[in-house]
């Protein structure tokens, strides 16, 4: 359960004292909550769940991580049989 | 084969069934439980030949010639959309049920049940829209007919139309006549009416440039016609999507259909909005797409004959059909494993979880 | 599309296929808690190019699934209400009630709505002074801070005509349910990656103590779901009980404390009965007191309703991962998605679903 997908802040604006973002989810945008993520800027990725962002995508831990996956890709090859 | 459960006379089964007593909107979406309602309701009171085809058309004989004859309603919500309205789609999608067939579409006749209260403007603007799209796809309207519905009973605009059309005495198209070994070739990018009227839709609303695709497509079917008279099946999905039509087309013809994800065109915005909502493009309405099932020694030169018309320009062969699992469509991920595509009873619903 | 296509890579993923089948020389019985999590399992067909020696079993990690057979009444029987407007997840729509369900009432006149984000329905209670709407408000700890948002919203506006019939489950004590029943089979978990991101693992280093089994923060795509069975793999292969994080793009320790906030506020731990499994002790929310006024259960007068479920449905033991879809035998044949007999068969992510969809064939042939 929980679908949350990542999006790119592209705009944000307070309405009513409450931070309200235009999100980009591949072509399309939608506007967002982003009160749970003081710490997100307009440039962020962040984790959409039902209309609110609920972190803000680590960059830097997700390219750490990831280069390491890259490798393991690259080394291993094949799949290996059923 | 059958893929339906066995209905409310399962005897044996002790546990209680909701009664499928009245007609849900499921029943109107274009998957199993429209295809129940068909099986069981109208078939048995309607049975003859040319009905038992099934087609999105029927062919019948008249004095030598054959006809395809067509009908569809259109209640589609809201009545202008991007990249068309109910009129325009009313054309579109009829032209579309003859042009399947093979058929050269020629006349329409359009019935209006309007909704007591409707602004005459906008009847004006759709019936304007439906002038156009009829006189870009070289069909006259010849007859109609009108009514009008308490307020309440109608969601402001319902279209009934039937399409006429020749068939050439060479063509022959039915979903029955897939064969093992043949190819599936599609125009273009998928989901992108379904997510255009989504896109609108109060509750779920998003910003989006995507038009519906709601186009006529009997030009691009002849320049494949041109190249061939042995295609053997083309659908246009609408509702219920690519799986849908593939569905039908594997159980009437009694084979496997093996798609391949790599292959299908989705475009950014459908995309995108698909991940969101959690919902499989595969599901989502389109208005101006086909499939074609096609020899696999003429599916090259079909392929490029769809990429040089405006309407096929993103034309891919997206699988294959085979012996092996009669009446189930699957697919090959993009890990190169297998998942099954199956049928939806109803419509597909935007999910959190 | 940026951080989803990534982790869908094929390489990669098959890297780590490879990586699980050098690793794994023990048969091991692992499970997934989370309904999205089983969905992309299915859907990629990630337990086809996993080795022999990993068993995956589904966890009750669906609300859907398990909302209380009660609430899914009482929903309908408000929906049913000439004044009422129904707001609801999509998720909802088919899950069966005693009788009906909300799509079936919609057929006879109820008057429910879709809705993307709660929020929505705030706005459709704005935009209907003269009409009653009632959010029925589920989930796990992921949307419930955005469900509290929406009664504190409410509540800051005023808002007369506005009320939510809430059903929230909590992972942690349902997983401590379940390793605590002696017939409890799961070696290690893969925790649900978005709800530790609203709430953090702190709870689940709690279980690896006490049950001194390891526990990996998982995410919800191919490339995460293998990822975090390598790490369970390599750990119960060297007899370690360790909690992990392999979502570390989206999950932190502490997670996300605004939202924690947020929901502190609005809601406070109750006991809650799990559909197919019965009651938890402290396992869900409802609102507090300060809300009464937005608690459709103390707004209206509702009947307690009480039903059975269909004696055939062996709900309780698939989302306890006793036994699969494919052990039950009204699978597919008394039981599919349209004549559902319980929750699992409807949830786009019940494993019961999830196997109809993507696997029903393998049964038949």
């Amino acid at each position: 359960m929980c679908l949350a997908i990542p999006g790119k802040i592209v705009a944000e604006e307070l309405r009513n004292s409450l931070r309200i973002g235009r999100v980009q989810f591949g072509g399309i945008v939608r506007e967002t909550s982003l009160d749970f993520v003081p710490e997100a800027e307009v440039g962020d990725y962040v984790m959409v769940h039902v209309g609110f962002a609920i972190s803000k995508v680590d960059a830097e831990e997700a390219e750490r991580t990831y280069e390491l996956l890259e490798e393991m890709g690259v080394l291993e090859g094949e799949l290996p049989p059923a | 084969m059958a893929k339906t459960a066995p209905t409310i006379l399962g005897l044996s089964c002790p546990a209680p069934f909701p009664a499928k007593d009245t007609v849900l909107l499921g029943h109107g979406s274009g998957g199993k439980l429209s295809a129940e309602l068909v099986r069981d309701i109208f078939l048995p009171a309607f049975d003859n030949p040319a009905l038992a085809r099934l087609d999105d058309q029927a062919v019948v004989q008249v004095n030598g010639s054959r006809i395809a004859i067509t009908t569809d309603s259109f209640v589609v919500k809201p009545l202008f959309f991007p990249g068309g309205d109910i009129g325009s789609l009313a054309v579109h999608g009829t032209v579309n049920d003859l042009a399947m067939g093979g058929a050269q579409p020629l006349f329409l006749s359009v019935a209006f049940i309007i909704e007591e209260g409707l602004s005459v403007d906008v009847l004006r603007r759709v019936v304007e829209s439906l002038q156009r799209a009829a006189a870009s796809a070289g069909v006259q309207i010849v007859t109609g007919d009108t009514k009008v519905v308490e307020k309440g009973s109608g969601d402001g605009l319902f279209i009934n139309t039937t399409g006429i059309g020749l068939l050439e005495p060479d063509v022959e198209m039915s979903a029955n006549r897939a064969r093992p070994g043949d190819q599936v070739l599609l125009s273009g990018s998928i989901g992108e009416h379904g997510i255009a009227i989504l896109a609108q839709r109060e509750g779920l609303q998003f910003e989006s440039t995507v038009e519906s695709d709601s186009a006529s497509l009997h030009t691009l079917v002849a320049s494949m016609l041109n190249v061939t008279r042995s295609i053997r099946c083309m659908r246009d999905p609408t509702r219920g999507g690519l799986s849908s039509t593939l569905n039908e087309i594997a159980a009437q013809s009694q084979v496997g259909i093996e798609l391949d994800e790599h292959s299908i065109p989705v475009g950014e915005e459908v995309r995108g909005a698909c991940e969101l909502l959690g919902l499989d493009p595969l599901y989502v309405a389109n208005e101006g797409k086909l499939v074609a099932i096609v020899d696999p020694v003429i599916a090259g030169p079909v392929l490029a004959a769809m990429r040089g018309h405006d309407l096929g320009r993103q034309a891919q062969i997206i699988g294959t059909v085979t012996a092996s699992h009669p009446g189930l469509v699957t697919m090959r991920t993009v890990l190169g494993t297998n998942r099954v595509v199956d049928m939806l009873a109803g419509d597909q619903l935007p999910r959190i979880c | 599309m940026k951080y989803i296509d990534e982790y869908r890579d094929a390489r990669i993923a098959r890297g780590l296929a490879k990586a699980i089948a050098n690793c794994a020389r023990h048969n091991w019985v692992l499970m997934e808690i989370c309904g999205g999590q089983t969905h992309t399992i299915m859907r990629y067909g990630l337990d086809e190019i996993l080795p022999r020696q990993i068993e995956l079993v589904h966890g009750p990690g669906c609300p859907v699934c398990v909302t209380p057979l009660e609430t899914i009444d009482r929903a309908i029987a408000l929906a049913l209400r000439p004044e009422v407007i129904l707001v609801s997840y999509g998720d909802m729509l088919r899950v069966p009630g005693s009788d009906l369900d909300l799509f079936r009432a919609k057929a006879r006149g109820a008057d429910v709505r879709i809705v993307y984000s709660p929020t929505e329905a705030v706005t459709i209670a704005r935009g209907n002074p003269d009409r009653n709407v009632v959010f029925l408000a589920i989930g796990f700890e992921t949307t419930a801070p955005a469900n509290a948002m929406a009664a504190w919203q409410a509540r800051r506006e005023g808002l007369a005509n506005f009320s939510m019939l809430v059903s929230h489950v909590l992972v942690p004590p349902a997983i401590r349910a379940l390793l605590a029943s002696p017939e409890n089979r799961v070696q290690g978990f893969i925790a649900p990656g978005h709800v530790c991101t609203v709430m953090g693992y702190q709870e689940y280093e709690a279980l690896v103590r006490d049950f001194a089994l390891p526990i990996v923060v998982g995410g919800f795509e191919p490339v995460d779901l293998l990822e975090a069975i390598l790490m369970l793999l390599k750990q119960l292969e060297e007899h370690e009980a360790r909690l992990e994080n392999q979502y570390v793009r989206s999950v932190s320790c502490q997670g996300n404390l605004p939202a924690q906030r947020i929901m502190q506020e609005v809601f406070e731990i109750a006991d809650q009965k799990w559909r197919g499994i019965g009651p938890i002790p402290r396992s869900g929310l409802r609102l507090r007191s300060e809300f009464a006024a937005y608690d459709a259960n103390k707004v209206f007068d509702l009947e307690l309703i009480t039903a059975d479920e269909p004696a055939e449905c062996i709900s309780a033991q698939v989302l306890q991962g006793l036994k699969k879809p494919t052990d039950c035998p009204a699978f597919a044949m008394r039981c599919t998605p349209e004549n559902p007999l319980g929750a699992p068969m409807v949830s786009a992510e019940g494993a019961c679903a999830a196997y109809y969809h993507y696997r029903r064939h393998a049964r038949a042939s």
